[in-house]
């Protein structure tokens, strides 16, 4: 087998052109992947995008409360392990200053440092768990809810990598065991699957709020449709300073926080 | 079936050997039976370290799948006759490392029984999907070239002139495995341990020095072994080999470290505080990346020196550091500092348990003894044809003919 340099030169564009075709195939299959999942961010043809304001004012008055993660552990049959690594969470609190440091910038101390602030997922506009999922168990809806389905998720824990607000959960162990009282309106689920906030869609089908919302003793948690400017969250979010959690990763999320 | 009753006789050592393999592979099953039945919290990945060895490893031998182009560009493209007898080594090395890398994938999903799930339905815009493809393809083009060049040779024929194009399409394959892999990380937000550009040349730097050294040790054994001559000449080019890829690994690792360190961004700063210097109190994984730092290092500077490179004793002791490193840096760190600390700032120390080594042990064992039974095929065949120079002159021969 001889081959000159010509040939070889050839061989070797022929190599990298065939490798530029899978990229390509990338390219072209994000982009129609975009395209399908509803749009990106807040569109004019959106007429539904559910989304959370936290008052964090509000909360913290009273922070020893968890009236919103009692609420939503029994309304969801979220087990209860003792073992952190194994913990399930839809709605949890973590300090201050770890959910926003950008906020803590030297002398100008934050009169919020420490408190607790309630964190979920965040249902976001372009949800990069979404994105990574090889089975589309879990999606978006038009609406804007980041969904979960149990019976199709094959537990390869892509999207707990992928997201940046470690708001997923695995079940690492079988839950049934670990939960206090099951609520029979709503499913329990198996070992080894991906789960998080729902944004409660089974109370919204039924014109409820979520159970977290209804819970809270000072009404800190404002749910509604932010694409509507007249609703509730979008006043509070003229009226007040708010922020979103890391928004320059350009996830659009639907939750916000009042400081 | 494949000239399988090639690996049906053998001596006594080679028995033994292969039972004590299967040993180990049934040990790690019975602990996989365990982990299926009990679930994933019985390794020590965690809601914060959610991938942990099972995932590091599938990475690291993406990696010496891909190498086996080491040996296939050279003796194909550039038609390096020293790597006529070992480019069968090599694709075995790839069609073994690619199969242990979807066990590993295998054994680290929740619902494994659900893991058609991808193919029924199938996701372009995830990276997992196109990792399915690539692994899937690569394994059916080296399983095609195998059959066909070793067959060929056993019947003392050219191979036919249809495979050469596939061997060619074999070359960028193997780049495509290990960049696809390296973007299953790169292209997440959030985890800036991994959002880097150099991710994919990285691994693959790295893969061109462990798999060519892990090569070369199959080599030497299989001379002690089996009286298998691979010739000094190729074994002294894969030297070289690895120790250009090394050196461009290292390269690497620190343009990685430069940037990092320079522009002192804290989120940035913290997973590879964590790995080297210990971030908060825990100082879980310093001793091992700094051994990892030091055999890189260490392999570096036998490599680079022709003599010592060349020195019998210690090429071996090279390809060992060399392997060793790069496992603890792509089997270990990657996976573990790109999770540390988490998206909320807090420290889950990740420890693998029994059941998950046994596990990982277990499916090495399979590689073990797949890389056994695949190189006994070939030096039987080779055996069978008596001829050692053949394989070389009938492929010459097949070029010529064309």
């Amino acid at each position: 087998m001889k081959i000159t340099r010509k040939d070889f030169l050839r061989l070797t564009g022929l190599s990298f052109l065939a490798a530029g075709t899978i990229e390509a195939t990338h390219a072209i299959a994000g982009r129609s992947a975009a395209q399908e999942s509803a749009p990106r961010k807040e569109t004019p043809s959106q007429t539904v995008r559910w989304g959370m304001v936290v008052d964090l004012r509000k909360c913290r008055k009273d922070s020893g409360c968890d009236a919103c993660i009692q609420a939503c552990d029994s309304a969801h049959n979220i087990p209860q392990f003792s073992n952190p690594k194994h913990q399930v969470k839809w709605i949890w609190t973590q300090p201050y200053e770890t959910v926003f440091p950008f906020i803590q910038n030297g002398y100008a101390e934050q009169t919020d440092a420490g408190i607790q602030v309630p964190l979920m997922c965040n249902h976001c506009a372009d949800p990069p768990c979404v994105r990574v999922c090889p089975t589309q168990a879990t999606w978006k809806r038009a609406d804007g809810i980041v969904m979960m389905d149990w019976h199709r998720c094959i537990g390869c824990r892509y999207c707990m990598a992928a997201c940046p607000y470690g708001s997923r959960s695995f079940n690492w162990l079988d839950p049934r065991p670990h939960i206090p009282h099951i609520n029979p309106d709503f499913p329990t689920r198996t070992k080894g699957v991906v789960e998080k906030c729902n944004f409660c869609e089974e109370r919204l089908a039924q014109g409820q709020r979520p159970a977290c919302v209804d819970a809270c003793p000072e009404k800190a948690l404002v749910f509604g449709n932010l694409a509507d400017p007249n609703s509730e969250p979008r006043q509070l979010l003229r009226e007040r300073f708010a922020v979103q959690r890391e928004p320059e990763l350009g996830t659009g999320p639907s939750v916000y926080y009042l400081v | 079936m494949f000239m399988f009753e090639k690996a049906l006789e053998g001596s006594r050592r080679y028995w033994i050997w292969l039972f004590c393999v299967l040993a180990v592979i049934a040990v790690g099953f019975v602990f996989y039976m365990y982990q299926f039945n009990v679930g994933l919290g019985v390794t020590g990945m965690s809601r914060d370290v959610s991938w942990g060895l099972y995932i590091a490893q599938f990475t690291f031998f993406v990696g010496v799948a891909a190498s086996a182009v080491m040996v296939v560009l050279p003796y194909y493209l550039h038609d390096y006759k020293a790597f006529g007898r070992i480019t069968i080594l090599g694709e075995f090395l790839a069609i073994t490392a690619v199969i242990m890398c979807m066990l590993f994938i295998f054994v680290d999903l929740g619902q494994p029984a659900r893991i058609f799930n991808m193919i029924l339905h199938p996701t372009p815009w995830s990276l997992m999907f196109w990792d399915m493809i690539s692994l899937g393809g690569y394994l059916l083009l080296n399983a095609v070239i195998t059959l066909v060049t070793l067959t060929a040779e056993r019947e003392e024929v050219a191979p036919p002139a249809w495979i050469k194009p596939i061997i060619i399409l074999s070359i960028p394959w193997a780049v495509s495995i290990h960049t696809v892999t390296a973007f299953l990380y790169a292209g997440l937000p959030g985890r800036a341990f991994w959002l880097t550009a150099i991710m994919a040349p990285r691994f693959l730097a790295g893969a061109f020095c462990s798999g060519p050294a892990l090569l070369i040790l199959f080599c030497l054994i299989l001379r002690k072994t089996t009286g298998f001559d691979a010739g000094q000449k190729a074994i002294n080019a894969l030297a070289v080999i690895v120790t250009y890829a090394m050196a461009i690994n290292v390269f690497f690792i620190l343009v990685e470290i430069f940037t990092t360190l320079y522009s002192r961004i804290p989120g940035d700063m913290a997973p590879l505080e964590y790995l080297y210097v210990g971030l908060d109190g825990n100082y879980h994984l310093v001793p091992w990346m700094w051994l990892s730092g030091l055999l890189a290092v260490f392999s570096l500077s036998l490599l680079l020196v022709p003599s010592w490179r060349g020195n019998r004793v210690l090429l071996p002791i090279a390809c060992l550091a060399v392997f060793f490193s790069l496992w603890l840096d792509k089997g270990l760190g990657l996976i573990v500092g790109g999770f540390t600390p988490s998206p909320l700032d807090t420290i889950t120390t990740y420890t693998p348990t029994l059941p998950e080594w046994s596990i990982v042990i277990g499916v090495w064992a399979i590689g073990a003894l797949m890389i056994t039974v695949f190189y006994k095929i070939a030096l039987g065949v080779h055996e069978e044809i008596g001829e050692e120079e053949v394989h070389e002159s009938v492929l010459v021969a097949g070029a010529a003919g064309r």
